[in-house]
């Protein structure tokens, strides 16, 4: 087989796949939309399928938008207006990135902290780990909004709560991986070095961390689209004037379907803009230390 | 052995002390400086044992510990219960409103997470299993799956809201869509899981397509699927309670949250927050459970 050819079938597919999404997008907001086109309609104008189908493709506030409406929305909102301006869709996603961002990072001391308390003192490996998994099933995000309100009458608004849910929610993926990546030494480079007469300290800096950066990445992965869920729910309940979760209630109030899924969709590129930095991230990391992790 | 249990009798009995004085401020202090350390010193000298019970009672002993220290400091540094809630006033508050979060319980769990679950989960599996056949499909939808499964899916609220109604519907249809991808995703690589090898065998014995799936392929992805449901049962719980803050009838555990907060009755919002709580501990501890029945041949689980 030769390279392009291999390239061809392992890129091929993804298009493909793609291209039968749209197409059924499309059947699909024809028939979900031609109810209400066609009362919409003007009576005395000819009512065939194609006259329909058109209609249904070009509605202010269709039940299911196009892909090329949502496409034209989206430019619009991100081209059509200064970027600082509250009708730019990158001005909510950065707002609602930032939050994300600062949570990931309080996150991230969090987790670190937590998981080296537990690696290295068994009191707290006993007692707070269960705790730790035990608290990954309760559905944190649906209390988000009251956290919220609580932290608003302590005084603290604009990102901070916002920050500290998505922190809180994304400090597990962290903890609990890096616990696993403290422990991945094995008992022989333990012991090598227990020979150099090294101190926990410096068997926690000069072995355990080093090992633990490959499981951090995976965790950071989770971690990160949890942190910008939880980011854009905090601005649900609580009458955010900006940032995507604002944008989604906002559509949803007045019908704007169409900006309603382009907030969705601005959603997802933060989404995939991250994942794209976490994997630079990793990349640069591996180069620094020579091609392995 | 003895110490640590005599420490959690201390912790008891001056903890209890602690909290009926706070009138007192100053015994208060003291008393509860004793008792947290008691508490302490008490997990540590548990922790040194492996027996069963000392596994249980020093995370048992530190979550009390926790809620006792919630308790006493809201109560002595008298907290506005608009802020945080004592504990106790949370346990009055469930137990007092025990039909109210029955009635948001089944609206809530039983008739939007369960049927949105049970249909997500099983349309993920199915899928999988059709999508496993074909290398084309497999190559083309991983990757879109798993970007799916990497994004905000809840942000569908507000459309299943706005095409399903306000009633339990438009939630079970969020969980549907939230639980389908990473269901998809971890049945489609738990398929793969069976090694060349052992496919050969099945191929020594002429077994066919269906045989080996049932026989090699559906085990091994085992493990794989029910990393999805236990996942999936948060995930399922967040996507119901938050669907309800788009709309909903006057019932359900995301408009209790959501209304009860409103009104600034905290202790009712933190009586459902533990009704939740409590069903995701439990579903969990639930597919938890019939994991190790189903996959009892497992490492993880043949190690003890």
């Amino acid at each position: 087989m030769t390279k392009a050819k291999r390239i061809a079938i392992r890129i091929l597919p993804i298009p493909t796949v793609l291209l039968a999404l749209l197409i059924v997008w499309y059947i699909a907001a024809i028939f979900l939309n031609a109810d209400q086109a066609q009362s919409l309609m003007d009576p005395d104008a000819p009512q065939g399928f194609a006259a329909v189908a058109r209609a249904t493709l070009s509605m202010d506030r269709p039940v299911l938008p196009a892909p090329h409406q949502i496409a034209a929305s989206l430019w619009d909102s991100v081209f059509g207006w200064p970027i600082l301006s509250p009708r730019n869709l990158i001005y909510h996603a950065g707002i609602t990135a930032g939050a994300a961002l600062l949570g990931l990072a309080f996150a991230l001391v969090l987790g670190i902290a937590l998981a080296v308390g537990i690696v290295q003192l068994r009191v707290l490996d006993r007692s707070l780990m269960p705790w730790v998994i035990g608290s990954q099933t309760v559905p944190v995000l649906a209390i988000a909004p009251m956290v919220v309100v609580v932290l608003g009458n302590l005084g603290m608004t604009g990102v901070l709560p916002k920050a500290v849910i998505a922190g809180y929610l994304s400090f597990f993926p962290i903890t609990v991986g890096l616990v696993k990546g403290l422990r991945s030494p094995d008992p022989m480079q333990r012991d090598l070095l227990h020979t150099y007469a090294a101190n926990e300290a410096q068997v926690l800096t000069k072995l355990r961390w080093p090992a633990s950066i490959g499981f951090l990445f995976p965790s950071l992965r989770v971690a990160m689209s949890l942190a910008l869920v939880g980011a854009i729910v905090a601005e649900l309940p609580t009458g955010a004037q900006a940032g995507l979760g604002a944008r989604l209630l906002a559509g949803s109030y007045y019908g704007q379907t169409i900006q309603l899924w382009a907030a969705l969709l601005m959603a997802a590129f933060v989404s995939l803009a991250g994942l794209g930095a976490i994997a630079l991230l990793q990349r640069a990391t591996i180069a620094a230390r020579g091609g392995r992790l | 052995m003895i110490v640590p249990v005599l420490l959690t009798a201390l912790f008891l009995v001056a903890g209890t002390g602690a909290r009926l004085l706070l009138a007192l401020p100053h015994l208060a202090a003291l008393l509860g400086t004793v008792a947290a350390g008691a508490a302490i010193a008490a997990m540590a000298g548990l922790s040194r044992s492996e027996a069963l019970a000392a596994r249980i009672a020093v995370p048992v002993l530190f979550g009390a510990l926790l809620l006792w220290l919630w308790e006493i400091l809201v109560v002595g540094f008298a907290v506005p219960s608009v802020i945080l809630p004592p504990p106790s006033a949370v346990a009055v508050a469930f137990f007092s409103n025990l039909d109210v979060l029955g009635a948001d319980f089944r609206q809530t769990v039983l008739r939007s997470v369960l049927p949105g679950y049970a249909l997500g989960c099983g349309s993920g599996f199915l899928a999988a299993l059709a999508i496993v056949r074909s290398d084309f499909l497999k190559r083309g939808l991983m990757p879109l799956g798993n970007l799916v499964s990497a994004m905000p899916i809840v942000g569908i609220a507000p459309i299943m809201v706005m095409w399903f109604g306000f009633d339990w519907p438009s939630k079970a249809a969020v969980v549907t869509v939230m639980t389908f991808f990473p269901m998809l995703v971890n049945t489609i690589a738990g398929l793969n899981e069976a090694g060349a090898i052992e496919r050969d065998l099945m191929r020594c014995y002429a077994a066919g397509p269906w045989t080996t799936l049932l026989k090699l392929r559906l085990p091994a992805a085992m493990p794989f699927v029910f990393n999805a449901l236990k996942l999936n049962s948060t995930l399922a719980l967040i996507g119901a309670v938050v669907a309800e803050f788009f709309g909903t009838p006057i019932l359900g555990m995301g408009f209790r949250i959501s209304t009860q907060a409103a009104r600034m009755n905290m202790d009712v919002v933190w009586a459902t927050i533990t009704v939740t709580a409590l069903t995701g501990s439990l579903s969990f501890a639930a597919i938890a459970g019939l994991e190790r029945v189903v996959t009892f041949w497992h490492p993880s689980f043949r190690a003890r």
